[in-house]
């Protein structure tokens, strides 16, 4: 019997600008570069972007980057190099590749876009809303460029985001333009800031629309298909490119939903991931469940790049509030709400948590959320072992089992 | 005996139902007939030919049970290689097939503890057979049949000779950690210490019951099943001590596997599908 068989995935007609959306991305950055202008800066991927592209820098995502090398599996040439430098095994896998790679001076860009390599940083900006990782990430490329390097400190574990908290954020993000100014040896603009807010909050409101048609029964796409169709929210909020790809990926979608085309040809469960993709293993994954009748229609990592917080008329304390109170950030009780309104939202009958090894801020799974949600929404959690780049810390026969084992179980209810 | 109910047979009398469980370390085969009796069974080491191994294995339970192969009625697969059984018509993983052959003995709500070679599982079972939940150790071996195999290696003596050693100890010696390299490194601390063997070996009993222990908190009636305890009954009685309960082990406890494999062929044909074909065909 072959575990593969009856897998068969309907490929989406946007991918195709997608691929423009995000070799212009880089050709744009890998351009800037050797013209040494426009100025290039780092940022983390939930960072002050529009601040940085109102102040004419392009904008790099070390992160995206991270999960390149996780879905290429590049990651298992580079993370033991990092580990060697005193970087250890059990912290965060995206630094660790992505420092490895750079030490080893090579990168799947270049074969996918056709750039030199990665874009060299005039200055990095870092958020550490996500973890304490991005800022010591940062640092390293900071001593190595001898660039600066600045960011914000943001609360973490709060049950509500309040004013406090907002007019800190907004001050720490004020607080940057002086640096950025000098950098990038231009003012700031506050009215392309405001421009620049207003495209963000319309590429994150597309984004969040395109995610809620994975509501319908059955869902048109599922969890897979948007770790893909991410890419522009990531690395393009704040231009129009960005929106024009969502709004043409939505249509695509309504066409779906109209001729209710299904992602998984026999829709018989309907899950919830929580945590990390496993950047390494996404198509054996998405095949898997797809053989198993079942559909990712959800997860806490998409959803971390709808921003509904943004407000152009109030930019720096809206991009405050919107970096804040992200799902990461928040304390357990204010997750479990969340994450209960999205079961509702999206009909979903089980959770499955991913406790990545190296990504503790998004393993959920290890203060007995599943155990308490089970209790509290009657559907089952499975946890999975794994990393979102490291595949040393994933056994593929016991996620399998696993997963195989969690669908017997949800067909035996 | 689990009353199968009030069903339909007609058709399956004089047939047979297979089950193969493709383990890390041993392939288990059991037949079993319309009554859900054990007719023959096979277990022998799993090898790296799964898909040879699992037919041998199956060839041997179907001579043991004097049944000759055009009377298997189907042969539903788990278990590690699952997928490289090639008479297999439906596969099932092997928390289900446990949990199906240990429910068929002890048809009650129970918690079902699997230790296997490679891994060791914790079941939740409702009183309908249903179940709840369930878990799997982490990546690391501690606790599972590998380390109990890497330990008697590290003692210089087979894996067979725990058991009856364990019973000889009069001491009270802690092992502590969940990692089998570390827990040689604390086996040769104990032997540099003085420590006697049969206090360390009853130790690492002890560990591997506080592994388990650390998944769930084993409520209700506890049922021990799997490899380990077939040829290491000693857990069931540490699990129980430590329970302060009696922990049930069915028949063949490294059989069970294959055992709720057959049954889940056997229930399938049962309720009728095979019966209602063969009118349809008729008709």
């Amino acid at each position: 019997m072959n575990p593969e068989q009856g897998v068969f995935r309907k490929d989406f007609e946007s991918s195709k600008k997608l691929k423009q959306v995000m070799a212009q991305h880089f050709q744009e950055l890998d351009q800037a570069v050797r013209n040494g202008s426009p100025k290039v800066a780092w940022c983390t991927s939930v960072g002050p972007a529009e601040l940085l592209r109102a102040m004419g820098f392009l904008v790099y995502f070390p992160e995206n980057h991270g999960a390149v090398l996780g879905a290429s599996r590049r990651a298992m040439e580079y993370i033991p190099v990092a580990n060697a430098l005193g970087y250890s095994p059990d912290i965060c896998s995206y630094l660790t590749s992505d420092v490895g790679a750079y030490l080893r001076k090579e990168t799947p860009l270049t074969k996918a876009y056709g750039i030199s390599g990665v874009p060299k940083p005039d200055v990095l900006v870092y958020n550490t809303n996500q973890c304490r990782d991005v800022q010591d990430w940062f640092h390293f490329y900071g001593r190595e460029f001898g660039v600066p390097v600045t960011g914000i400190t943001s609360p973490r574990g709060v049950e509500e985001v309040t004013e406090a908290h907002i007019k800190d954020v907004a001050k720490q993000m004020e607080e940057l333009v002086p640096t950025l100014q000098e950098v990038s040896g231009s003012r700031l603009d506050m009215d392309r800031l405001r421009q620049v807010v207003r495209l963000s909050r319309r590429c994150s409101d597309l984004w969040k629309e395109v995610l809620e048609t994975a509501s319908a029964l059955p869902s048109p796409w599922t969890f897979f298909d948007h770790t893909i169709h991410m890419g522009p929210a990531v690395v393009a909020r704040g231009t129009q490119e960005a929106v024009d790809y969502y709004e043409l990926l939505l249509g695509e979608l309504k066409e779906r939903l109209q001729n209710r085309v299904a992602a998984v040809g026999e829709e018989r469960h309907r899950l919830y991931w929580e945590g990390m993709p496993i950047w390494g293993k996404l198509r054996d994954l998405a095949n898997l469940f797809m053989r198993l009748g079942s559909c990712i229609v959800a997860s806490t990592y998409c959803n971390s790049w709808i921003f509904t917080d943004f407000d152009p008329d109030d930019p720096f304390r809206s991009m405050a509030k919107a970096y804040t109170n992200i799902f990461i950030c928040h304390a357990e009780g204010w997750k479990e709400n969340y994450i209960e309104r999205i079961v509702r939202q999206f009909h979903v009958d089980g959770i499955v948590f991913h406790d990545a090894k190296t990504c503790p801020n998004n393993s959920n799974s290890r203060y007995s959320m599943p155990q308490r949600l089970e209790k509290r929404l009657g559907i089952p959690c499975l946890v999975i072992h794994g990393d979102l780049n490291d595949l040393r810390c994933y056994s593929e026969e016991q996620a399998v089992t696993n997963i195989e084992a969690f669908v017997e179980q949800l067909e035996e209810s | 005996m689990k009353d199968l109910g009030e069903i339909q047979t007609r058709g399956l009398e004089g047939l047979f139902w297979a089950g193969v469980d493709v383990g890390a370390s041993t392939t288990k085969a059991a037949v079993i007939d319309l009554e859900a009796r054990l007719r023959g069974f096979h277990v022998q080491r799993s090898g790296v030919d799964y898909a040879g191994g699992s037919a041998a294995c199956l060839e041997k339970a179907l001579k043991n049970a004097g049944v000759p192969a055009e009377k298997l009625s189907s042969v539903v697969a788990t278990g590690y290689g699952r997928y490289n059984v090639p008479t297999a018509k439906r596969i099932k993983t092997e928390i289900s097939c446990h949990m199906k052959g240990c429910y068929f003995h002890y048809p009650h709500a129970a918690t079902i503890v699997d230790i296997g070679g490679q891994d060791c599982k914790v079941i939740r079972v409702d009183e309908q057979g249903r179940r709840k939940a369930f878990k799997m150790n982490r990546k690391c071996a501690a606790g599972t049949g590998a380390f109990l195999e890497e330990v008697a290696l590290r003692l210089g003596m087979d894996v067979s000779e725990l058991d009856g050693l364990a019973r000889g100890s009069t001491r009270k010696v802690q092992i502590g950690s969940y990692c089998t390299v570390f827990t040689s490194t604390e086996i040769l601390t104990l032997i540099r210490r003085g420590e006697k063997v049969e206090d360390i070996v009853r130790g690492l009993f002890d560990s591997v019951i506080q592994r388990i222990l650390e998944m769930d908190p084993l409520e209700g009636t506890v049922i021990l099943t799997g490899g380990v305890v077939e040829y290491n009954p000693i857990l069931a009685e540490a699990l129980g001590e430590r329970l302060k309960t009696r922990v049930l082990v069915p028949p063949h406890p490294q059989l069970t596997g294959a055992f709720g494999a057959a049954l889940y062929g056997l229930e399938e044909d049962r309720q009728g599908q095979k019966w209602l074909h063969q009118t349809e065909a008729s008709g």
